[in-house]
């Protein structure tokens, strides 16, 4: 099972190198990929960098152009396939129809991945892209119970790629509008979730109080730990109860769920974070590593350490992780 | 401009359906969309009985009947259900999400793409159009101008425009998930829910600490707290070439809201102000009414 890791800029693309991903993915430095933050990704001269990089050290590098165009910025769009296209990277990663058919007819050559944007979630939507692009991946949205990943592998000529650890979205990736419809701004159309620039602290008698586009997404008391207002994993009002009423902040952890992934057939694991610095992809990518290596050693043996596990749980939202949607209870 | 009702997106029973139904066979609407779009475990009614109704339905009142599929599907029993769906042999189907536009384009059979699917421009709608999408539902967040926009490269692209269908009316349907909030808010794992969204046939209000209400609550759906209503924005709805307007049940009202965007589509002059966010339609956040805000 290849591990493929994430690079918000040149440092962090080494240090996954230098950790042992068997590819990276990046984004270039605009919204064309659906990580659109201020300082990330990666400009020409860091592209042409990561490119000679990865292929000294004979690894695969991915680039996501996976956010969904508007008509006015279409050809922004196609230079992003065609850059990604002349440097003869080893795939795009690509979610919108048009972008995949664009790619797929003007670049034959280039393969293709279905971006975990696409929201594909079982054979009949993977055929969609199969039959009209050819891909020869596809990232499965973090939905899925570990059941369910096994009957899609199995029933599907696509290979499939699955999210191992990381922040975690709680609804279908692709589909969900939460953030327009608080700050205009959304991962479909712009790349961000819970933009930085909507974002607000303040502090009264109250406590700590963190707000995105005005609106209350968390308070804190001085005791407690306070986290990024993604406005999912805040602490809200159901039925006069305060609480995390669609998730807490914690991040997806599936160290345990190695040997079944490997076992289903699963071609690769993704770990989440190209907003994340060069020293999180470098802990991250040695842990996931050193787990994958010792299951390869001796798959009849692996038990996963004490110390991978703390390290993964040190880099954590709010110092927790879960199996997520792989674990039928979570849901 | 014809007037649709879209499949009601909450859990009503079998009788609370009938009634509903029954009140909006006598309406002057185009277009019934039928159907369990949201969660399969809800079902008052299986997929003949559906059918049944669409089958009372148009001949009470002539309107076309959609079938809906669902949105989010995980269980390889939600993949059969759909295959069943999109060989009924009967009615039109409305695609949620690209399965069941792969199996409608193997039958060859005309679709209407619903708003789960992302499209957001010409060259990915025109994908769609050759896999057989006769009509098209933007995502609830484009903006008139977006849509505007989108058909313009359809048309740049040398290809007949579908139909356009704007989601006017109702709370929006924002996200979609794994974890069944409804139950989560109830204490209840998902695989033992007791149907509890039954109790909640407008869904379940979730506000900030500050009680503003944010979010409607709907199984494993995320809505928007308040509905959209762009009455008053009717005559951008025709500008943009909007073909139909559809309009998502509720529990209550749903009657004099038919009744109010008929009047309109009749001629009568669209109020100057209504209830409910349009921030989606004039491209800002959907949560605001732009002319509170003075953004418009």
């Amino acid at each position: 099972m290849q591990l493929v890791c994430p690079a918000g800029n040149l440092p962090a693309l080494k240090a996954a190198v230098r950790q042992g991903a068997d590819a990276v993915y990046v984004g270039f430095r605009d919204d064309t990929n659906a990580r659109h933050f201020a300082g990330l990704n990666m400009d020409d001269k860091q592209f042409d960098g990561a490119v000679a990089h990865i292929r000294q050290h004979q690894r695969k590098l991915y680039v996501a152009v996976n956010t969904y165009p508007q008509p006015k910025g279409w050809e922004r769009w196609q230079r992003a396939v065609d850059r990604a296209a002349d440097h003869g990277v080893d795939a795009l990663i690509a979610g919108d129809p048009g972008v995949l058919q664009y790619a797929s007819s003007r670049h034959p050559q280039m393969a293709l991945h279905l971006s975990v944007q696409g929201s594909a979630t079982h054979a009949a939507a993977l055929q969609f892209y199969a039959e009209r692009y050819g891909i020869r991946r596809a990232v499965l949205p973090r939905v899925l119970s570990l059941a369910q990943v096994k009957h899609v592998a199995a029933s599907s000529s696509v290979p499939i790629e699955v999210f191992g650890f990381g922040s975690l979205c709680i609804m279908a990736e692709g589909r969900c509008h939460l953030s327009s419809y608080i700050t205009g701004e959304s991962p479909n159309l712009c790349g961000v979730c819970s933009p930085a620039k909507a974002v607000r602290w303040s502090e009264d008698a109250d406590g700590l109080s963190a707000r995105l586009s005005e609106v209350l997404i968390d308070r804190y008391t001085p005791d407690e730990p306070a986290g990024y207002p993604t406005l999912c994993k805040g602490r809200f009002m159901v039925d006069g109860k305060r609480f995390h009423a669609l998730e807490e902040p914690t991040s997806l952890d599936t160290l345990d769920l190695i040997p079944e992934l490997i076992a289903m057939g699963v071609e690769a694991v993704k770990i989440e974070g190209r907003q994340r610095g060069p020293a999180y992809v470098e802990q991250v990518t040695g842990v996931w590593r050193a787990a994958l290596d010792a299951h390869r050693r001796a798959p009849e043996r692996f038990v996963v350490k004490d110390q991978w596990r703390s390290v993964l749980a040190g880099l954590s939202e709010g110092s927790q992780t879960t199996l997520g949607a792989y674990h039928r209870s979570w849901q | 401009m014809k007037l649709s009702l879209g499949p009601v997106l909450f859990y009503w029973d079998k009788q609370q359906l009938g009634q509903f139904y029954s009140e909006m066979a006598s309406l002057p609407l185009d277009v019934i969309y039928l159907g369990e779009t949201v969660c399969s475990k809800r079902r008052a009614f299986n997929l003949d009985q559906w059918l049944g109704l669409g089958r009372e339905l148009h001949s009470a009142g002539n309107a076309q009947i959609v079938l809906s599929s669902l949105t989010l599907i995980e269980a390889a029993s939600e993949l059969s259900s759909l295959r069943r769906l999109c060989d009924n042999g009967e009615v039109l189907v409305e695609a949620n999400d690209m399965g069941a536009v792969q199996l409608l384009a193997e039958r060859k059979l005309p679709f209407v793409g619903g708003p789960a699917l992302n499209l957001y421009n010409g060259h990915a709608l025109v994908q769609l159009l050759d896999a057989g999408m006769m009509r098209w539902v933007p995502p609830v967040e484009c903006s008139a101008a977006l849509i505007g926009d989108v058909l313009e490269q359809v048309r740049e692209l040398g290809r007949p425009l579908p139909e356009v269908e704007v989601f006017a009316y109702g709370h929006l349907p924002l996200a979609y998930s794994a974890r069944c909030f409804t139950a989560r808010a109830e204490n209840r794992p998902k695989d033992d829910c007791q149907f509890c969204c039954l109790n909640y046939p407008d869904g379940m209000a979730l506000t900030s600490q500050e009680g503003q209400a944010l979010f409607t609550l709907n199984g494993i759906q995320t809505m928007s707290a308040d509905v959209t209503n762009l009455l008053a924005d009717y005559p951008g709805l025709v500008s943009c070439g909007a073909d139909l307007l559809r309009l998502s049940p509720r529990a209550q009202g749903m009657v004099g809201i038919v009744e109010a965007f008929d009047r309109v589509r009749q001629g009568a002059t669209p109020p100057v102000f209504v209830e409910g966010c349009n921030g989606y339609w004039h491209g800002q956040a959907g949560m605001l009414r732009v002319e509170e805000v003075g953004l418009c």
